[in-house]
């Protein structure tokens, strides 16, 4: 079986939370889906309301603090991420923003990622289009074409097996499949030359 | 090994008193430091180069001449001279005329410089800092060392039968270092032209300096200016110390916490932890001090950052009185005892004068 590594981002703030809800779903999904192709998905949950000081710190400094660069350096090294936010303000909580904007720019080129995102009402559920969506696409990232939203009303369905449902078993599988298609990821050391010195004298 | 002291020259409030000085006082007040730095028996002064506020040092050379005339041992350099929007043939000029005004005790330290609307000022784009920095320092290398000069790069205007004046001390250019936070292009450079690199350890963890440094190492042994534990490597630091380590951190944190550039973030303690930072008693100072051999090697260069943040002067100045006094002693002995023989130490204008009429006196 193939070995993959997939990252589950959670912006949650409360405890329980819905969107850490929403984040086990997706990921428990997307290990059946992948497991079904013969991938074994290795899950690490990062929760953002851990590293909250930290981000902010980088923002200053310049540099992340250790627990962040361990969560920067596992999301730079995952072969797939699932994120997903609170709506706060009708976007994607600043936490959750602040995390990719202290994060390399080029760490998600090319990877698969899973958009979603829990408010409390369905009005809110079109933030993954003009909010999360945009910004992955700025980041390069590899978009599954399906997004979850959940809402207050999801959770008190009167079937577990209700649109939810479908809709998380459906960009799970898409995830997986992206996963499946896909070499291990490559990890490039910010450190390495990409040139020696003749060659950036000439190619000025 | 060379211990000493850099400013950024910065003019901050102290946020103890709600009182700032005026850049005449900094500036004075510079000077004073410098001298001081003498006094109590540290080796190397090094300014940095801003053109904004609030910072005063727009003119380095001007400072460290001045400095220069009221010193007789102290070693002048930079911290950093800005090899992007500087003209390399200026910089060729005045380290030039620096080196003979104060006889030969000058180098400098390049940097790119990271105030993004700095570059424009000087018609210059900070998205090419790193093809600016290569190619002014390539025209700068070949000034001091061509009599008759003829150039063209891209940056600026070519360059037909122009020879930089005076010519350096001796003809011989003084020392330059790299100073970088993260490019490892620059620990290139360094390497290929075996001059020093210097780390700014300050606002970056242990871990990324060692790997800069590493770099550094093995591509200055690739171009074959000698073995990777000899090439010339300078860190930059951070102190602030009382007798008593309570004391120490009791006074300083109100300045760490309003400093302008990592202020209102991380806890002192958190800081203290992932940098270089040291605030405590002097021996904290010599114990973490020592420990940065661990991770980069026998180094040349020990530039400790004192008066920032708005620390008065006083301040400062019992800065320097421990750092001579009670650090540097120890540090000196400490460091030369670990210290191989095959490890040289950092070039001054005297060593590279010694060196060169060595050479000249081995009959061909």
């Amino acid at each position: 079986m193939k070995q993959r590594k997939l990252v589950v981002i959670s912006a949650g703030l409360s405890q329980p939370s819905s969107t850490r809800l929403l984040a086990d779903q997706l990921s428990a999904a997307a290990g059946g889906a992948a497991a079904r192709l013969g991938v074994h998905l290795d899950v690490q949950f990062i929760e953002l309301r851990d590293l909250a000081h930290e981000i902010t710190d980088n923002m200053l400094t310049g540099f992340p603090g250790t627990a962040l660069k361990q969560a920067q350096e596992a999301v730079t090294a995952a072969d797939a991420l699932i994120t997903v936010t609170p709506v706060f303000s009708a976007s994607y909580s600043g936490l959750f923003k602040s995390f990719f904007d202290v994060l390399d720019k080029d760490a998600l080129i090319d990877k698969p990622v899973l958009l979603a995102a829990t408010a409390g009402t369905a009005r809110h559920s079109l933030v993954l289009e003009h909010a999360l969506r945009p910004l992955f696409s700025y980041l390069r990232a590899a978009i599954i074409p399906t997004s979850v939203f959940a809402a207050s009303d999801d959770w008190g369905a009167n079937s577990v097996e209700g649109p939810l449902r479908a809709r998380i078993d459906r960009a799970a599988a898409e995830l997986a499949r992206e996963v499946e298609r896909r070499e291990a990821a490559v990890v490039t050391d910010p450190f390495a030359l990409t040139a020696n010195f003749e060659d950036m004298l000439k190619n000025l | 090994m060379q211990f000493g002291i850099f400013s950024v020259s910065d003019i901050t409030t102290d946020p103890t008193t709600g009182r700032t000085p005026s850049e005449a006082e900094r500036i004075k007040d510079i000077v004073t430091i410098a001298k001081h730095a003498e006094e109590v028996g540290l080796d190397v002064f090094a300014l940095g180069e801003h053109h904004n506020e609030p910072f005063f040092s727009s003119s380095p050379t001007t400072t460290l001449a001045y400095i220069a005339a009221q010193t007789s041992t102290l070693q002048l350099s930079t911290a950093t001279t800005l090899i992007t929007t500087n003209d390399p043939v200026k910089i060729a000029e005045d380290f030039a005329m620096l080196q003979h005004l104060a006889d030969g005790r000058v180098d400098l330290m390049l940097g790119r410089g990271n105030t993004g609307p700095v570059y424009p000022w000087f018609g210059k784009d900070i998205r090419a800092g790193i093809p600016l920095a290569i190619e002014n320092y390539s025209l700068l290398h070949k000034l001091w060392r061509e009599h008759v000069v003829d150039w063209q790069g891209k940056f600026r205007t070519p360059l037909q039968g122009f020879t930089s004046t005076p010519r350096p001390l001796d003809e011989i250019p003084p020392f330059v270092w790299h100073g970088s936070i993260r490019s490892p292009e620059i620990a290139e450079q360094a390497a290929y032209y075996g001059d020093g690199f210097f780390a700014n350890h300050i606002f970056w963890p242990a871990s990324h300096t060692q790997r800069m440094v590493g770099l550094y190492r093995q591509r200055f042994e690739h171009y074959g200016h000698g073995s990777a534990d000899q090439a010339i490597v300078g860190l930059g630091g951070q102190v602030f110390m009382r007798k008593n380590s309570q004391d120490a951190v009791k006074e300083f944190r109100p300045y760490f916490d309003n400093a302008p550039v990592y202020g209102h973030g991380p806890s002192l303690e958190d800081f203290t932890r992932e940098t270089p930072l040291t605030v405590g008693s002097p021996q904290q100072v010599i114990d973490k001090t020592l420990g940065f051999r661990e991770y980069v090697g026998d180094y040349q260069r020990q530039l400790f950052l004192l008066d920032h943040a708005g620390l008065p002067l006083k301040t400062v100045l019992e800065q320097l009185d421990l750092l001579g006094e009670e650090v540097v002693p120890v540090l000196r002995k400490e460091f030369a005892s670990l210290k191989p023989a095959h490890v040289p130490d950092a070039p001054t204008h005297a060593s590279l004068l010694a060196a060169r009429d060595a050479k000249e006196e081995v009959p061909a």
